[in-house]
């Protein structure tokens, strides 16, 4: 419930208990004053009178008199049922009183001076038993019908509303709209507390429902038309949406659906509470982003609303069945809930305030809109701009995450009809790419406020396990896509095993040489170890040699008698004996 | 002068059984002002006059029983009200117009 702001006024207010009514007064009607509801025949007037003592005895503890001059009680009883209101039952309660004042005026015949004391005192009788607090008079102007006065007419009526105001009942007086007059009868002139003007319009073969506060003396009030409507659940008036540019941002991130998305988008996902748009041109995959989306906000147990303007909820099921996707166990659920409408159904007005009122009773964290597109050809492109730019508000003000598809003529692909592109904080693209005969899909993320994205293109493929997204080829006659990315696949492959074996013969080639090589070396090193041991060979024999030449020649010494080794052996006298 | 306080019914002297030609009248009224006082003396004369005998009135305060405003569907004060002869017929106001109560009571004037 939207706060109700009471610091600029002082005047205290009755609340009404109408859905939106409250907030645009900023708190209901004014307390123990009359207020004048007009409008023409069939606007709703009587509703909002009989709604406001229903919502006053139910809600606020007041209980209400309604005095009808035109309708019977039966007659009313009736028709307010199907708004859920149960007359009867309040009667009995005695919260509420219903008279019929009949004015036949063939019955009738003037005489002389007269008052109309009489309704005085059955109005008074009335609210004296049960204690009523709210009055509704519907439509007092029958009086002017039915007596032929004016004089004492004026002067009665001009009595009422004084009387009323001294009895501190808050009244809602109706009144039918007149030629250049706010009513027939000029109540207007006795009436000026509070006036609400009721309005009821064709505009494009679709009738919507406006409401104005003309006037409301003591305190401010939105002045604009409020576009409203009546359903089962008595009237929904659709307020200003929020004021300002004051959302609140969060920072968590939840999953679009699709993992690899997910990994483009920062590798976590949409932020929460934030909108989303998909475009593209017919058939490539918006409403498939849109089902992953809800799928995943379902099984995180959170609730969805989806706004279908092309297609029934069962073939948008049927649909996504046929990727994997099964939306019917999470409406059998009640977390998701399908609304399909054709946009020509209803005004704009018409279409916001029923969302408003769905999105009120459904409380979503997720709503998605496919296409938001088809809201064109039945609305000016202004009205239906507007008509997005206020759902995104309301949404965004709700702390839900908006998604939201469109179609894309085939030319123009960066920029949509309804420049709700810079609206939106997250902007996927989707294309086709047309090559060899066949035609393929792409995506990309085009922008995605407050986190890193990727860049990349992104061939999108519709499997029958969802939505997935693959790296193109970018060749050297550009992106690839599609068969011709698998053949490019393929020969990349066969390529690739190619090198391999070219490699692995190189190598064994390459092993070879080398073994070959080191045969070589191995044999010449035998050779060079032979010399080696020649040579040492060598060196040996000689070294023995010169040993033996040396020993020769000491024993040669040695039998002469000359030094050996330097030293002078002694001789002996005798001469040499022998050889030892 | 009679005080108009609860119900009181007002038979002249000279009485008849009520037959079919009888008048039932019902003056509302709220309290004694000078209208309402007005009107009945007004009544009582015409009765008289172009009734003879052959009436009844009964006088209702809506301010000692102001649940029988919505019975009769009394709005204005003062009302009279002719429940027989059938079809109902109501007449507002002082009753100061004779012309017009007698067309509103559907009685010939007596000349």
């Amino acid at each position: 419930m939207a706060r109700i702001s009471r610091e600029l006024t002082s005047l205290p207010k009755a609340p009404t208990g109408i859905e939106g009514f409250d907030e645009i007064t900023f708190g209901g009607l004014p307390q123990g004053r009359p207020t004048l509801v007009c409008g023409g025949a069939g606007c709703g007037k009587t509703l909002f009178g009989i709604e406001f003592l229903v919502r006053g005895a139910t809600k606020f503890g007041e209980p209400g008199v309604c005095v009808t001059f035109e309708e019977s009680a039966d007659d009313l009883i009736k028709n307010v049922a199907s708004l859920g209101f149960d007359l009867n039952r309040l009667q009995r309660a005695k919260k509420l009183l219903i008279d019929c004042v009949y004015i036949e005026r063939n019955q009738i015949e003037e005489t002389g001076e007269y008052d109309l004391e009489g309704l005085f005192i059955r109005l008074a009788s009335a609210i004296d038993s049960i204690g009523a607090r709210r009055v509704l008079l519907d439509t007092p102007e029958a009086l002017f019908a039915g007596l032929s006065n004016m004089g004492i007419l004026r002067s009665e009526m001009r009595r009422l509303f004084a009387w009323l105001k001294q009895k501190g009942v808050t009244a809602v007086i109706t009144g039918e709209r007149g030629e250049g007059m706010l009513t027939r009868h000029g109540l207007e002139e006795y009436v000026s507390d509070c006036v609400i003007l009721l309005d009821q319009r064709v505009q494009d073969d679709a009738v919507t429902r406006r409401l104005r506060v003309l006037k409301y003396r003591g305190s401010t009030h939105g002045t604009n038309e409020y576009p409203f409507l009546i359903d089962r659940k008595g009237i929904s008036v659709l307020p200003v949406t929020s004021i300002g540019l004051n959302h609140k941002a969060s920072g968590q991130r939840i999953a679009s659906g699709v993992a690899e998305l997910d990994a483009m988008l920062g590798g976590k996902g949409y932020f929460r509470g934030s909108s989303v748009l998909v475009t593209g041109t017919a058939g490539t995959g918006k409403t498939s982003l849109a089902a992953h989306f809800t799928e995943a906000a379902c099984r995180r147990g959170e609730r969805a609303i989806y706004f279908a303007f092309e297609e029934s909820p069962e073939q948008i099921a049927r649909n996504m069945r046929s990727i994997g996707i099964e939306l019917s166990k999470w409406i059998r659920k009640g977390l998701l809930h399908i609304e399909a409408v054709r946009p020509s159904s209803f005004g704009m007005e018409m279409h916001l305030v029923r969302m408003h009122a769905m999105l009120h009773e459904h409380n979503p964290d997720v709503v998605v809109m496919d296409p938001i597109s088809a809201m064109i050809p039945s609305g000016s492109l202004h009205e239906v701009g507007s008509l997005v730019l206020r759902i995104v508000d309301f949404i965004k003000a709700r702390g839900a995450t908006g998604f939201f598809t469109a179609v894309t003529a085939d030319g123009d692909l960066a920029s949509t009809d309804l420049s709700i592109s810079s609206l939106v904080d997250t902007w996927l693209l989707l294309q086709n790419v047309e090559s060899n005969g066949e035609r393929n899909r792409v995506m990309y993320v085009l922008k995605s406020r407050g986190m890193a994205h990727s860049n990349q293109i992104r061939e999108f493929m519709l499997t029958n396990r969802g939505v997935k997204l693959r790296p193109v080829y970018l060749g050297s006659g550009g992106v690839l896509t599609g068969s011709a990315r698998v053949a490019r696949e393929a020969e990349d492959r066969r390529e690739e095993i190619a090198r391999r074996r070219d490699e692995r013969k190189r190598e064994l080639s390459l092993r070879a040489s080398m073994a070959a090589v080191n045969a070589k070396l191995a044999a010449l090193e035998l050779e060079r170890n032979r010399y080696k041991r020649e040579l040492e060979a060598v060196a040996e024999e000689g070294s023995a040699q010169q040993k033996a030449v040396l020993s020769d020649q000491d024993e040669l010494r040695a039998s002469r008698g000359i030094a050996v080794n330097g030293r002078v052996k002694e001789q002996e006298p005798n001469g040499p004996k022998g050889v030892s | 002068m009679k005080p108009a306080k609860s119900k009181k019914s007002v038979k002249p002297a000279n009485v008849k059984p009520a037959k079919a030609k009888d008048y039932d009248l019902r003056l509302y009224v709220a309290g004694q002002t000078p209208r309402s006082l007005q009107a009945l003396s007004n009544l009582k004369r015409i009765c008289e006059e172009h009734l003879a005998g052959h009436y009844r009135i009964e006088i209702i305060d809506l301010l000692q029983k102001p649940q029988l405003a919505a019975g009769d569907q009394i709005l204005a004060i003062p009302t009279l009200v002719r429940s027989i002869p059938k079809p109902l017929r109501k007449i507002i106001g002082d009753l100061s117009n004779t012309q017009r109560v007698l067309i509103g009571l559907d009685v010939q004037p007596v000349e």
